[in-house]
């Protein structure tokens, strides 16, 4: 018990600090190593809530493809970066007044409840986590229960790979690229012709 | 020391969550980090459904994470391309000249 607090303890203040310091750093480049960090930290607490095939695809889909995808965009767009951050310091006070009156919400919504005794809650009867495996479970529900779920998932990835490919696609005039129609329609007698050339004249 | 609750979760993710609204309030010029609270938030979000689903023994959360995960990475793919085609167009990405975009 006292290795899950100190671990909870430890992994959420991580993410917390990161998270602070992905929307205060200078730098984009370093504010998304931050945002790595705090989505590795994450992924340690929901090992901890024993989801451990989530924590995986956290790592996985976020650490592997969402930030380095962040990561070239930053790199590849030549921004002066200092310019950008004018007008935060004019943001600030406002900024912060209204996240201490949104986390004081919160607070009061989750602190007056007890959610340790939910028992009016109807949630769907399922197996008993502790049971069996986490992603075994996972996938008996996924595949029955949630199947066309699992499906308008598929279709919106398909919708948003499409819809990235066709937005940054772009014809550049000096590429050169195979015409497959010419090249199919290509005919031997007009492309080879030949000459009879005369001895120290040329053509 | 105290055990840890269901609590102590919903807290975290409250305190990303704000931290999130945070990053989009302050940084009101660098769309990138805009989008990287947005991502944040969903992180909060997922937290939340993770913590709920693990303490009502309800495998439903995940399942719903699960989905959150697949709309957050698809949003973040649309969004860095929105990017790009901004920033080739104008040579900038500060919000502002977005309202640009209205033609």
């Amino acid at each position: 018990m006292i290795v899950y607090t100190f671990s909870f303890y430890l992994f959420s203040t991580i993410a917390v600090l990161s998270a602070l310091m992905v929307i205060s750093s200078k730098n984009s480049v370093h504010s998304v190593l931050f945002l790595i960090l705090s989505f590795v930290n994450a992924a340690g607490l929901f090992v901890l809530l024993g989801a451990e095939f989530l924590a995986m695809i956290l790592l996985v889909v976020y650490v592997g493809a969402v930030a380095v995808l962040f990561l070239f965009v930053v790199m590849m767009l030549d921004i002066n970066y200092i310019k950008l951050r004018e007008g935060f310091l004019q943001y600030l006070p406002f900024g912060v007044l209204l996240g201490i009156v949104l986390i004081v919400e919160l607070g009061i919504a989750f602190f007056t409840e007890t959610f340790s005794e939910m028992s009016l809650v109807e949630y769907a009867q399922m197996p008993e986590i502790t049971i069996t495996e986490n992603t075994k479970l996972l996938g008996f529900v996924l595949y029955t229960k949630y199947f066309y779920l699992f499906q308008i998932s598929g279709i919106i990835l398909l919708v948003a790979m499409i819809g990235s490919i066709t937005l940054t696609l772009r014809q550049r005039e000096i590429s050169k690229k195979q015409i497959i129609s010419d090249q199919n329609y290509a005919d031997a007698s007009k492309a080879i012709i030949k000459k009879k050339i005369k001895l120290r004249e040329g053509i | 020391m105290t055990s840890i609750t269901i609590d102590h979760f919903l807290f975290l993710g409250a305190i990303l969550f704000t931290i999130g609204v945070l990053g989009i309030f302050l940084n009101k010029k660098n769309v990138i980090i805009i989008l990287m609270s947005v991502e944040l938030i969903l992180l909060a979000v997922n937290i939340n459904f993770i913590a709920f689903s693990s303490f009502l023994g309800d495998i439903s959360g995940q399942v719903f994470a699960m989905f959150t995960l697949t709309v957050a990475a698809a949003e973040a793919a649309i969004g860095l391309a929105i990017l790009v085609v901004f920033f080739r167009n104008l040579g900038s990405i500060e919000v502002e000249k977005i309202g640009k975009l209205k033609g």
